[in-house]
């Protein structure tokens, strides 16, 4: 597998939404590849045969009755909110300024 | 008997004496209460203690008590709650940054089930931040120091439910398990955890790390307490669709047998040897010889893939709280930073989640956010599905020769604070014995299987085969039965008197 290095590490920030400083950058692009190496090991014994497992106990169509239960009110969906206005949660602006 | 004195008796105890009329749960309550404030200064397993609601609910159970009404056995005895567990009212934040100060507008379902069986609920305890850790050095709000060496670690990722329950500030808790963070913890603070069967606690209101894995039980000082609280907060739920239909297990019961004639235990050959320090494995072999005396059949078994299980963890867990992690954006809910040179949407989540993650957080989002990219899902997400089968069969073999396996349950006792915080990879090499059962789902229990190095703590962990609960609180009630005869009383009786706080 390819090193990560710095702008790899910038990369998946960025994919991941968190502004990481450039210390930050240094330190986990410092400590990826050992810990990469580390689970690589998995690939040995992966083979093509071997089926996979998403989930421990298999389970299939989990359906429930589609009827209406309790919800949560618009006055505590909204209490924690860091911004609400008119009953609805306020966001900042989506898009930048073109 | 004193209200100190019953501080340190089991749940059970406690139950029994606020039955027999013999203490309130309002003074059963306050009391745990004031332990917290004696020795919780120092050790700092909880990250909020909710005084008046507990003493609400106790008042409550006891007027119930005195009405007549017939009450669930475990009803006004308190309970603490690891703080990935939201409540309603109280406080979660997961000890991250980025929940600090958010108040649930909802119970999860296990907690749903502490509120209507009248446990009096004492506070939210620490952890490593949205359970990523082994020793809850990595909360957002402080560490938490090991009730039997303050200077070490108390285990992780629910440290504080272990060291509550081990300092007597609660008789019951709550913990949540994704790689260990019941068991390990039990482990090096002289306690008992247990991981349930995945799906048989709902997950239903756990601040979710890898929805696959996790999976909530009891912490506690016995394993009839244990099994106590698994019959409460166990059973089907609609609102989790991994929530299995099976009705729940006598575990109680099972606990009480004390009988292993003709049990068969077999120990994993991939989990012994040197990653085990001496003194962890020889409690470990001795707690097998009292067994052994006692009627059970010692096999040894071969699990090949075992050795493959902590890569698969580290890609599968990364990988799943990378998304799972996502809600936390700075829109809905929790911290909102807004950088003043560019408030569009996508900076503010940026700057939150920047600010509101600590590093091992983001150490783990970025490592999953890898393992899913395209061009390495394959090689990395994709073969981590595979071991997670080839440890099912590992597993499935193993139980067709035993009914239970045993290993040590971490290789060595609690190690000194700071000690691996800088080194991912060591820290996760602790949850090596741990990590295997939640890649399959089978249940898990550690117990104290004596004093090892440095006179601290270790822990003996027995797995079953999934829905095979009842086989752990068997085995596990008989060996500390037999182990606590060869001590002459519980292992935590040889714990430090905390009462000086924090002088000592």
């Amino acid at each position: 597998m390819p090193s990560i290095g710095r702008d790899d590490v910038a990369r998946l920030a960025d994919l991941a939404r968190i502004q990481l400083t450039d210390e930050e950058v240094d330190r986990l692009s410092g400590e990826f590849d050992a810990i990469m190496d580390a689970v690589a090991s998995v690939s040995e014994v992966a083979t093509a045969d071997v089926p996979a497992t998403s989930h421990p106990i298999p389970m299939t169509n989990v359906y429930r009755e589609d009827v209406v239960t309790d919800t949560l009110t618009q006055e505590q969906a909204l209490a924690a909110a860091p911004q609400a206005e008119d009953g609805r949660f306020a966001v900042p602006q989506i898009l930048g300024e073109e | 008997m004193t209200s100190t004195d019953i501080l340190r008796t089991s749940a059970a105890s406690q139950a029994a004496a606020l039955a027999a009329g013999e203490i309130s749960s309002a003074e059963l309550t306050a009391a745990h209460l004031d332990r917290i404030d004696a020795v919780d200064g120092d050790l700092h397993a909880f990250l909020h203690v909710s005084r008046d609601e507990a003493l609400t609910t106790a008042r409550d159970v006891d007027t119930r008590r005195a009405a007549g009404e017939e009450l669930h056995p475990l009803a006004g005895v308190p309970v603490a709650v690891k703080d990935v567990v939201v409540t309603e009212g109280i406080p979660t934040t997961a000890a991250s940054k980025i929940l600090e100060g958010w108040v649930p507008p909802y119970d999860a379902t296990l907690v749903e089930k502490l509120r209507a069986a009248g446990l009096p609920i004492l506070g939210k305890t620490n952890m490593d931040e949205f359970a990523m850790g082994s020793s809850t050095e990595n909360s957002a709000f402080g560490l938490t120091r090991n009730p039997w060496d303050r200077e070490r670690i108390p285990g992780g990722s629910g440290g504080g439910s272990a060291a509550a329950v081990g300092a007597f500030e609660a008789p019951l808790a709550i913990g949540t398990d994704t790689g260990g963070s019941i068991r390990q913890p039990a482990s090096v603070t002289g306690t008992v955890g247990v991981k349930p069967t995945y799906g048989s606690v709902s997950r239903y209101g756990l601040i979710a790390m890898a929805s696959s894995l996790d999976q909530a039980g009891p912490v506690t000082r016995t394993v009839a307490d244990a099994a106590l609280l698994h019959e409460l907060i166990a059973g089907h739920d609609a609102r989790d669709s991994t929530s299995l239909t099976d009705p729940v297990g006598a575990y109680a019961a099972a606990a009480g047998r004390k009988d292993v004639k003709g049990l068969r235990i077999g120990v994993i050959e991939q989990l012994e040897g040197e990653a085990f320090a001496p003194e962890v494995s020889a409690r470990f072999t001795e707690s097998l010889s009292l067994l052994e005396q006692a009627g059970a059949e010692i096999v040894r078994v071969s699990c090949p893939n075992f050795g493959y299980a902590l890569g698969a963890y580290y890609l599968i867990m990364p990988s799943e709280a990378s998304s799972n992690l996502a809600k936390f954006d700075g829109m809905r809910f929790g911290l909102r930073v807004v950088p003043e040179e560019s408030p569009t949407a996508e900076s503010v989540m940026k700057a939150t989640r920047g600010q509101g993650f600590g590093d091992e957080v983001k150490r783990r989002i970025l490592l999953g956010t890898y393992a899913l990219s395209a061009g390495y899902y394959d090689a990395y997400y994709g073969s981590a599905q595979k071991v997670r089968t080839l440890v099912q069969r590992d597993f499935a073999s193993a139980f067709e020769k035993v009914d239970v396996l045993a290993s040590p349950t971490a290789p060595t006792v609690a190690f000194r604070l700071g000690e691996k915080v800088d080194d991912p990879l060591a820290m996760y090499a602790n949850d090596i014995a741990t990590i295997p059962a939640n890649l399959a789902g089978v249940p898990g229990i550690s117990l104290p299987s004596g004093l090892a190095e440095d006179g601290l703590p270790a822990g003996i962990q027995f797995l079953a085969p999934a829905r095979g609960d009842e086989r752990l609180y068997q085995v596990g009630g008989a060996l500390e039965a037999l182990l606590e005869d060869s001590w002459g009383g519980p292992l935590l009786d040889r714990a430090p008197d905390l009462a000086g706080g924090a002088d000592r």
